[in-house]
């Protein structure tokens, strides 16, 4: 088991990675054990003054990440905490998120893609194989509910602006109640008193925060 | 009550903070506050953003640096925030302002509604209303009892023979007393086909239309054909047009407009153009056909595959955006006879306005195309491809005709029928290459003033060619599968 900084050098690893970045400056984290618990299992290499993930370090590097930004998710999503304090309070939860745990939050909250922070959260195993799991969920995008499923809207993940731009005109807006009328061929969901049609992609972006 | 409403919208914090700093940068009159224009600027909105950079010089810069630091400052698009906060207002104004009785239950409406949205019942009931609307009533009445009237007793019986009488009077050169009421004349040719012919049709057309359209129909119709259309590049969005092409392709071909995106536009116009007949060319056709159930199974299957076949191809080598469906579900509601009049009126007078000067413009071409002899050589010209699909060298004049008139040219084989020059096979032919044909004059020039001069011309020649492919084909393979029809 990592120490909760190792956890989170790996995970600044990550994100330098995603964002385009090669190496993390070594900097502060010098003469810190963390680094050296890193390297005793390979996770990470050193040189002079940077750091790398190591090709053994990459998997653990992208879990730690995934369950930051899953903690954040299950924040803003269900427990409805400020955005300001999330980075605070998940930078502690994700460490208690531990394999097994970590795919049922994801399940839970209708395994998400992004953070809400708008940054791509990596899938899981359970991801892959999210039909074979019934398990309750809180959230869950439009195209996963069953008819007559309602709930509030819980945020969009639109791919670019067109795309949310068409959410929003109909409506489509976090917070509003929705009820799920027909699947197929089509989405029909009702969100106040108007009814709306909408293709499966567009279903797949509205994520709804069930009740029961 | 209102005083507990404030006037403007506050957003949180940094979003305040940037709006008042690009409104400090904003010195020219836009018309509206500069709250508002700085709103639009943060929203993207590109027509303020270039009425920005045009009239604020130097200041357009720092302006561009806030937008983009604003934007970098938040994790979702600005629309997203800006639009949630107002949402946010617009609820608890209207929490304030209104109560709802709990407990709705389903009414009848509620109940036509779901049956309209049903994939298994949705089909039935789309042949239904394709029947009674399109078939009876736009094909039976309007094509037939109308035009009969006006084209046999009006014009023929009265305005016709005043006409000419009045213009070889008053004119005295041959060629301008062509060009008026000549054969082919802009009154007895152009004139009479817009009044007695297109406009019986169009206006039933139209008619039939608005009721289906004011009783909600069209939106449950596009919900349930999305997932087929998606397959040759439309939404379910583009049915309407489609439909309205059954009417007039020509008028359908502007509706096209509505359309979303220009990969949408192109790929509606080439359909209406090529696999749509018109209803005055339906008319014809089925008239063609009528004697013959088989034939009108082999017409219909031809032209149904020819749809299918090539959306789904111009969907896949068009470039651009693939198209998104979504589209209110309005209630359903009884039309009301004082709407449906108003519109069905206010869409004949655009159909008069944009497409009479087009009918005008066929019979200056066809007297032009006389006088100078190419119509004659055109004919010449197509007896090869004609006869390259079995028909009789007579049928290239109708193919002629056709393009000034779709159901002319249909009618010129109706001709060659009775006079029994058509087999069976040949009649089915014949029909499926006159619908698939070049569209009508009004049509092509429409094409090229919607999608451009050579996005037009480019449609043209290849429904030229495919038409005439496909008529090849399927005289070869119902002389191979020895059927005769």
């Amino acid at each position: 088991m990592l120490s909760e900084r190792a956890e989170e050098i790996l995970e600044a690893l990550w994100i330098q990675i995603e964002e385009g970045k090669k190496s993390l400056d070594l900097g502060a984290c010098r003469d810190e054990p963390a680094c050296e618990e890193l390297l005793k299992f390979g996770l990470i290499r050193i040189d002079k003054d940077h750091i790398h993930l190591a090709e053994k370090g990459r998997s653990l590097a992208m879990g730690c990440v995934r369950r930051h930004r899953l903690a954040e998710r299950l924040f803003v999503d269900v427990l409805d905490i400020k955005r300001k304090m999330i980075d605070e309070v998940s930078c502690k939860f994700e460490h208690l998120l531990h394999r097994g745990l970590e795919d049922n939050v994801c399940a839970l909250l209708g395994h998400p893609k992004v953070c809400p922070h708008g940054k791509p959260i990596p899938s899981g195993r359970c991801c892959a194989e999210k039909k074979a799991k019934k398990l309750s969920r809180i959230i869950a995008p439009l195209s996963d509910l069953e008819i007559k499923d309602k709930g509030h809207i819980g945020y969009l993940q639109a791919k670019d602006p067109g795309q949310m731009q068409k959410l929003l005109s109909i409506g489509a807006i976090p917070g509003v109640s929705i009820v799920l009328l027909q699947k197929f061929p089509s989405y029909v969901f009702q969100i106040g008193h108007s009814q709306f049609a909408i293709d499966e992609d567009l279903a797949q972006r509205i994520y709804v925060r069930l009740s029961k | 009550m209102l005083r507990d409403f404030p006037r403007k919208i506050g957003y949180d914090d940094p979003l305040e903070i940037y709006l008042s700093r690009l409104e400090s940068l904003l010195l020219s009159d836009y018309k509206i506050s500069r709250r508002s224009v700085s709103l639009l600027l943060l929203q993207e909105d590109k027509d303020m953003l270039s009425a920005v950079k045009e009239k604020e010089g130097q200041r357009a810069g720092e302006i561009l640096s806030i937008i983009q630091e604003a934007r970098a400052h938040y994790s979702q698009p600005l629309t997203y925030i800006i639009s949630l906060r107002r949402q946010r207002e617009a609820s608890r104004i209207s929490n304030a302002v209104t109560s709802v009785k709990e407990g709705h239950r389903p009414s009848l409406r509620d109940y036509f509604s779901r049956i309209l949205m049903d994939p298994l019942i949705g089909g039935p009931i789309l042949l239904a209303v394709l029947y009674y609307g399109l078939y009876k009533f736009v094909g039976g009445f309007g094509a037939g009892v109308l035009v009969d009237f006006l084209e046999n007793t009006v014009f023929d019986k009265y305005i016709n023979p005043f006409m000419i009488n009045a213009v070889n009077s008053a004119i005295h050169f041959k060629l301008l007393q062509d060009l008026l009421v000549g054969e082919y004349g802009i009154i007895t040719l152009g004139f009479r086909y817009a009044v007695a012919i297109i406009l019986p049709i169009v206006a039933t057309f139209f008619f039939a239309f608005a009721i289906v359209e004011d009783t909600g129909y069209l939106p449950r119709l596009a919900m349930l054909i999305d997932q087929l259309f998606k397959k040759i590049g439309l939404s379910g969005r583009a049915v309407i047009p489609l439909v309205l092409g059954f009417g007039c392709s020509t008028m359908a071909t502007m509706v096209t407009r509505t359309l979303p995106t220009k990969r949408e536009r192109i790929i509606a116009t080439l359909l209406l153009s090529l696999a749509i007949p018109c209803s005055a060319q339906m008319g014809v056709i089925l008239a063609l056909l009528g004697d013959s159930p088989a034939g009108v199974i082999v017409w219909l299957g031809v032209i149904i595959f020819v749809f299918l076949i090539v959306g789904f191809l111009a969907a896949k080598i068009m470039p651009g955006e693939l198209p998104t469906f979504y589209m209110e579900i309005p209630p359903l509601r009884l039309p009301q006879l004082s709407n449906i009049l108003r519109k069905t009126a206010s869409r004949l007078k655009w159909y008069f306005l944009e497409v009479l000067p087009l009918f005008i413009m066929a019979s200056v071409f066809i007297w032009l195309g006389q006088i100078t002899g190419i119509f004659n050589a055109v004919v010449n010209i197509l007896k090869y491809p004609v006869s390259w699909i079995g028909l009789p060298d007579k049928a290239a004049v109708s193919f002629l005709f056709g393009f000034f008139r779709r159901d002319y040219g249909a009618a010129g084989l109706y001709d060659l029928k009775r006079e029994g020059l058509l087999s069976g096979n040949q009649l089915v032919v014949a029909c499926v290459t006159i619908t698939l044909f070049l569209p009508c004059i009004a049509q092509l020039l429409m094409n090229m003033k919607e999608r451009g001069l050579r996005m037009g011309i480019a449609m043209s020649v290849f429904i030229l060619f495919f038409s005439f492919g496909v008529g090849y084909l399927v005289n070869i393979g119902l002389t191979l599968i020895n059927i005769h029809l």
